[in-house]
């Protein structure tokens, strides 16, 4: 029973992480109609705002400590951030600590930014043209954003640590009454399944409670009739893009301390992030947050040493096999209506 | 207007002719080649460094071709000479490789084995490249030293620590300096059992290839042959970023170490997942859970920074060596310096095995006082040296592969810099991680015989 909630657990943060992609790719494709290839990217440039800001807010100057040496020997360069100079050592410290969460202020704004002019520089050309131009298009996008990263960061993985104070696990095993090291869960984690759950309910509250989010689902439903009415309905999507590279970025910021960033993450997520949008349902938002989180959680079972003894590759493929089960008895997928690219 | 009347003689002679043609030159061609592959006859002589350029590794493929560019500016006798002032033999004076100017082309492996034969074809075939090297994969790394064997071209491997390299993939033609995963396990396990005790149960995380399982193999078999037991070992894949399925499961096993045989990005992503789970913290057994991490480098430990604080590695060299164990070392200073001060940090394990390799191979053309590759092999062979950071060496003849010691570290609780990561925990002797030709873990492979193409 321990190790089935341990995995329930591990499932929950990876689950939140292709939800919260799977929504914003669910949003594009049901507004604008593009199959985004360019959104695993999106959640990468996310992760890498982390690794930019905290290393914007640790930019330091040079000292000269005569007292030590460096490798070849020399007077010792010392680097003090500037931060220590502007706050203090002991404020500037801990704003540097707290980099990850304070880099979601710096993310929304880039992000909006890069939404904004990727929907408008690129992908408007692309409306009208065949889903697999738009797949060669994004998929291409998706190579360069990579590239560009890799020029600037290199291939390694960049360690972008959370705050100090939540460093560490929560024993879950003791709260449920068992011993105790039984079941480990790392704050951060915790951290990151609530903010994504805030981050899913803030969306659906836009969509539900807003007049714009109410133009929206009416556009998502008949975009010829909401434009015959009179609203400019581009613009409103051209927003919504925009929306979900931010949702999207976000993601990515709050998963920075699980795993450092690197160059490639992007592409991790994206191709499993469309199982999740085609098992949730083409163009249901519930439907693709209940597919992350499921396939998440069976992905984390599938790992399990036990499982793996018994069928060995079986955490490879599970996803897949998953994915390929529900096709075949619900074609629609789990939530899917009817009418969603099927004419 | 003219027309052409093709006639079944007219087609005979134009054959023959083009035929005679294509001959002549091959035939000239050979003649100077002396009946080797790429025998340079001008003046120059070109090496290819075939180093992963993107993909996974290339962090540690840029500080390979950093070390391999201070290589040719020290064999053409620019900049201040690095190791070849303290090399034990006196070969080589900065004047080339036998008076040729070296001159050098690059290939990108992208840590995949077909790319990576496919660049080193194309510089043997187009470049006219005599030797071949470089690489930080072992799976690349065996299959271009299959790839140079056919060709007829010397292959010094670069950063490869699979047994398999010079085990049951070994070639005649093919070299390796770097240590192996047998040498590691022998030297680690010995301060493991010293510092954690020998009553201990190990699990193994290993990642799912070539270089994953012949580490485990040589971990898991010298820890137990001190008195631990492996309890469980879980193969993750190559491409898995976040490990906490596989992590969480370890404290729960009864085991209190946990040994990650992984490399490169995902050694930083498990082992700071495995911190995140409190594993460093953990008590298991009644005593301390510990983690071990057989293949150490300096990029991945600035990678996983603060998780590295006090775990245990083995490493084939580092820029400390000379500065705290002293004259035995010697070379290592002379080359931090030079690569110091051209690039403005120290040089990593892997910028030293490729430096050292491309000076080893034209000491010994030197020696033998030509390129062809079967005497470049049979100066190598058996070829005992000293002053290139190591200590002494032997490129043993059996398998071509380097004995000498290995360094045992443990990365820093307090670094003062991000250089300065690891700490040099004890140095295990050339003996103790020494080998028979036929050892189990190295059974199954034969050199063959040198092949000199053309």
């Amino acid at each position: 029973m321990d190790q089935f909630i341990v995995q329930v657990l591990n499932g929950l943060d990876k689950g939140s992480a292709y939800a919260l992609i799977a929504l914003g790719l669910t949003l594009i494709f049901g507004t604008l109609g593009v199959v985004n290839f360019a959104h695993g990217a999106l959640f990468m440039l996310g992760a890498f705002c982390a690794v930019i800001f905290s290393r914007l807010i640790s930019l330091s100057h040079e000292i000269v400590d005569e007292t030590r040496t460096d490798f070849l020997g020399n007077p010792m360069t010392v680097d003090v951030p500037y931060m220590h100079d502007i706050f203090g050592p002991e404020l500037g410290a801990s704003i540097i600590d707290w980099a990850v969460p304070l880099a979601i202020l710096f993310s929304i704004p880039v992000m909006i930014g890069v939404g904004f002019a990727m929907e408008r520089g690129l992908i408007k050309h692309f409306y009208k043209r065949p889903h697999a131009d738009q797949i060669l298009v994004t998929f291409g996008l998706a190579i360069v954003l990579q590239e560009i990263i890799k020029a600037f960061f290199g291939a390694n993985p960049i360690q972008t640590p959370a705050p100090e104070a939540f460093t560490g696990s929560f024993d879950f095993g003791v709260w449920l009454g068992y011993d105790p090291l039984t079941i480990m869960y790392p704050y951060w984690r915790l951290v990151y399944f609530f903010f994504a759950a805030v981050v899913i309910g803030a969306v659906f509250a836009f969509l539900q409670f807003t007049t714009f989010g109410m133009v929206v689902r009416a556009g998502m439903a008949d975009r010829e009739t909401v434009g015959l009415l009179g609203i400019d309905i581009d613009k409103r999507f051209t927003l919504m893009f925009a929306m979900a590279a931010c949702v999207a970025g976000l993601a990515g910021v709050m998963y920075a301390p699980i795993v450092a960033p690197n160059y490639h993450m992007g592409m991790d997520f994206l191709v499993l992030s469309f199982v999740v949008v085609v098992v949730g349902g083409m163009g249901s938002l519930p439907g693709a947050v209940f597919a992350g989180f499921l396939l998440g959680i069976l992905e984390s079972f599938a790992s399990m040493p036990a499982v793996v003894d018994l069928l060995p590759g079986i955490n490879q493929i599970v996803i897949y096999l998953v994915a390929i089960i529900i096709l075949l008895t619900r074609p629609r997928g789990l939530m899917g209506r009817k009418g969603v690219m099927e004419e | 207007m003219s027309k052409y009347n093709v006639t079944r003689r007219g087609v005979l002679r134009t054959g023959a002719g083009a035929a005679a043609g294509l001959t002549l030159p091959t035939y000239l061609r050979a003649a100077a080649h002396s009946g080797f592959t790429n025998a340079p006859t001008g003046d120059t002589v070109t090496l290819g460094f075939n180093v992963p350029q993107s993909g996974p590794y290339a962090d540690e493929g840029a500080d390979e071709l950093r070390a391999y560019q201070l290589a040719v500016e020290h064999l053409n006798g620019e900049g201040d000479g690095g190791m070849l002032q303290t090399f034990s033999s006196q070969a080589l004076e900065g004047t080339g490789i036998l008076g040729k100017k070296v001159e050098y082309v690059t290939g990108d492996t992208q840590t995949k084995s077909d790319a990576a034969r496919a660049s080193a074809r194309s510089m043997i075939e187009k470049d006219g490249a005599v030797m071949i090297t470089g690489g930080s994969s072992s799976g690349v790394a065996v299959a271009v030293q299959a790839l140079c064997q056919e060709a007829g071209v010397i292959f010094m491997a670069g950063l490869t620590h699979s047994n398999d390299t010079t085990g049951k993939d070994r070639k005649a033609n093919g070299f390796r300096h770097f240590f192996n995963s047998y040498m590691s396990g022998a030297a680690l396990a010995p301060i493991l059992v010293d510092q954690y005790g020998a009553d201990r149960k190990a699990y193994h995380l290993t990642a799912d290839y070539n270089w994953g399982y012949t580490t485990e193999e040589a971990m898991a078999s010298s820890t137990e042959a001190l008195g631990w037991e492996t309890v469980n070992s879980v193969k993750t894949p190559l491409t898995q970023t976040d490990f906490s399925s596989y992590i969480a499961p370890v404290l729960n096993s009864g085991a209190d170490i946990l040994v990650l045989n992984h490399y490169g990005g995902n050694m930083v992503n498990s082992l700071t997942n495995a911190v995140q789970f409190g594993l460093r913290e953990a008590q298991a057994n009644g005593k301390q859970f510990e983690i071990v991490v057989p293949l150490y480098s300096e990029l991945m430990a600035r990678g996983a920074g603060q998780n590295i604080a006090g775990i245990l590695g083995s490493q084939n060299w580092d820029w400390k060596l000379e500065n705290q164990l002293g004259e035995r070392y010697k070379g290592t200073n002379a080359f931090v310096k030079s690569f110091g001060e051209k690039y403005g940090f120290p040089p990593s394990q892997a910028a030293h095995t490729c430096y050292v390799q491309t000076l080893l191979y034209a000491d010994a053309v030197t020696r033998a006082g030509s390129f062809e590759p079967c005497a470049v092999v049979e100066a190598l062979e058996g070829f005992e040296f000293d002053g290139l950071g190591n200590g002494p060496t032997l490129y043993r003849a059996e398998d071509h592969q380097c004995f000498k010691d290995v360094v045992v570290v443990r990365g820093k609780e307090n670094p003062e810099n991000e250089f300065d990561l690891v700490e040099i925990v004890e140095v295990t002797p050339t003996e103790q991680v020494t080998y028979a030709p036929d050892h189990p873990q190295f059974s199954g492979g034969a050199l063959g015989s040198c092949n000199n193409g053309a």
